[in-house]
């Protein structure tokens, strides 16, 4: 349903985040991406919505092309697509049924959306979202008032709000703590079932990786170095994703210490700061 | 930094006895350039001080007049001229509150058009220049450019404090859609929301309790603006005031001046108050 094919992007600065990947994914598949800081794993989802825009590569969406979209068939397609955040992004002054309806601004139009006039519909939706995400006792809570798993739970339900095709997760579990990670990741794979919706997640966590995405794709500076099986990964692979290191060790202690994180991560802020333009043109 | 690097270089006798010694880098190096820029800078004040004529007779004359002034603020005298201080004042408040609004339904778009991670590069010159217009003229000058184009009275004050309005709100909102967090617009975006429905939701509510608090700051300013720009014809409290002086009517001018303070303090409570309630 998805098709990336020879995708690449150089950032301005003359990086290249993205060095011809070419990547399938069926429908109702979920993949896992992992690859060290900077090897372009943000960047990747975001050219898929084109939050990023691409320097080259081709990308199909159920049989139409999302690189040659422009304006509202651009926003056509992002509507299908539903994104999950590291940081959450929650607008936070709003209340969480605000952000949860968010996820239908693509359907509703402007002095609509400007009044919080949604759909009946949409506003059932986004009630039985929030009830099966746990939260609907927090409905009128501003968002800035909830946890950090909490909000990542609004952030799945804004997105699946949009009653997307695609998911496109990037880090959904870096902000969190081990446990919470770990229920938020069961949340989403056990709703990605449900409703048969695909989805890439963006992951540094080897071992949560492992635990609950059946396929994974390495990537390194830019290219794909594995697609395989998540039983693939041996220490072999894992060191043509990461580099050398003692990988037995490091996996048995993963499962105690999730939190093993001292690397900066370089690669996802070029990203963010890329994107944090508005093109008026839209 | 040079300095660490020659400390390094030869150790005190000192620092080899109780380990390395350590001192925060100078703004200027040795020491002797330190004790000449000290001198230059005492000398020139002495320099500068003789250099001022004062004339102490006008000085006593002065203290004499501050003391009737200071005697009138002791006796204001609020009857005598109630009417025209009643006028002025309606003046003033109904300036403050048009221009106010005025200049905010004016600042929003031209500080829409002045972010930068919003609008198109041309569109962010044009705003920013009108702002950088708006500013860099002060209020008084641009009070009596109006008052030479509309004439005397409250229409000219009503002018200048909408422009002055406008450069100060839309300067300062441009700089905080500057300053919001991309990745809540990121996520709006991903929604396959338009351009007015990202500025609503990830733009506006990031940035609209900054703006009803600077707002409220602005409605406070205007007004004693409104006082000052009276004094050069444009109408208000400011002009009644300035007749209470030229007439030597001390009385009067504090009276007027106790009334502008009472409501500068009700403005100063009544803006705190808006602004933690939108916080």
């Amino acid at each position: 349903m998805l098709r990336i094919e020879a995708l690449t992007k150089r950032y301005r600065t003359g990086d290249a985040a993205l060095n011809g990947v070419s990547l399938t994914i069926g429908s109702g598949e979920i993949i896992g991406l992992i690859g060290p800081s900077g090897a372009g794993k943000s960047t990747l989802i975001r050219c898929v919505n084109r939050l990023v825009e691409p320097t080259s590569g081709k990308i199909w969406l159920g049989g139409t092309e999302v690189t040659a979209a422009r304006g509202a068939e651009l926003r056509r397609f992002r509507r299908r697509m539903g994104m999950i955040f590291q940081e959450f992004a929650l607008v936070e002054r709003l209340t969480v049924m605000e952000n949860v309806l968010s996820g239908r601004l693509g359907y509703t139009g402007f002095w609509a959306s400007w009044f919080r006039r949604f759909a009946k519909g949409d506003i059932h939706a986004a009630i039985a979202l929030l009830t099966r995400v746990g939260l609907i006792d927090h409905i009128d809570k501003r968002a800035d008032a909830l946890s950090g798993g909490q909000r990542q739970r609004v952030g799945i339900a804004r997105a699946l709000a949009q009653k997307p095709e695609l998911l496109l997760v990037d880090e959904p579990t870096a902000s969190l703590d081990p446990k919470t990670s770990r229920s938020i990741m069961r949340l989403l794979t056990e709703l990605c079932a449900e409703r048969r919706l695909a989805a890439i997640v963006n992951i540094h966590d080897v071992a949560l990786a492992r635990q609950f995405l059946p396929r994974i794709v390495g990537l390194n500076a830019g290219r794909i170095v594995y697609d395989g099986p998540a039983d693939g990964l041996t220490a072999e692979v894992l060191t043509t994703i990461y580099g050398e290191e003692d990988w037995a060790a490091s996996a048995a202690r993963d499962d105690q210490d999730d939190q093993d994180d001292d690397q900066p991560r370089a690669g996802t802020g070029d990203a963010v700061r890329q994107v944090a333009k508005i093109e008026a043109a839209e | 930094m040079t300095g660490r690097a020659s400390s390094d270089a030869t150790p005190t006798p000192r620092a080899a006895t109780l380990g390395p010694s350590w001192s925060p880098p100078r703004l200027v190096e040795p020491t002797w350039a330190r004790w000449l820029l000290a001198l230059g800078i005492i000398g020139y004040l002495y320099l500068a001080l003789n250099s001022v004529d004062v004339n102490w007779t006008r000085v006593a004359e002065g203290l004499v007049r501050a003391g009737r002034l200071f005697e009138g603020f002791l006796s204001p005298n609020f009857t005598a001229r109630w009417d025209d201080i009643q006028q002025g004042m309606i003046e003033s408040l109904t300036m403050t509150v048009t221009a106010t609004v005025a200049g905010v339904i004016l600042a929003v778009p031209f500080g829409l058009g002045a972010a930068r991670n919003i609008a198109p590069w041309w569109l962010y010159s044009f705003c920013r220049g009108v702002i950088a217009i708006a500013r860099a003229l002060q209020d008084i000058i641009v009070a009596i450019f109006f008052v030479a184009m509309f004439g005397f009275g409250p229409f000219a004050g009503f002018l200048t404090l909408t422009v002055s309005t406008i450069g100060f709100l839309s300067k300062l909102l441009a700089d905080d859609i500057e300053e919001i967090a991309p990745n809540q617009v990121e996520a709006i975006r991903a929604t396959g929301a338009g351009f007015w429905q990202v500025i609503d939701y990830a733009v506006a509510s990031q940035v609209i309790p900054r703006l009803v608090g600077l707002t409220a700051y602005k409605v406070d300013i205007n007004f004693r603006e409104s006082s000052v720009i009276g004094i050069v014809g444009a109408g208000g409290i400011g002009a009644t005031l300035n007749t209470a002086l030229d007439r030597y009517e001390f009385d009067n001018a504090a009276a007027i001046l106790l009334i502008i303070i009472a409501i500068v303090l009700a403005c100063e409570y009544g803006s705190g108050w808006i602004r933690k309630r939108f916080a």
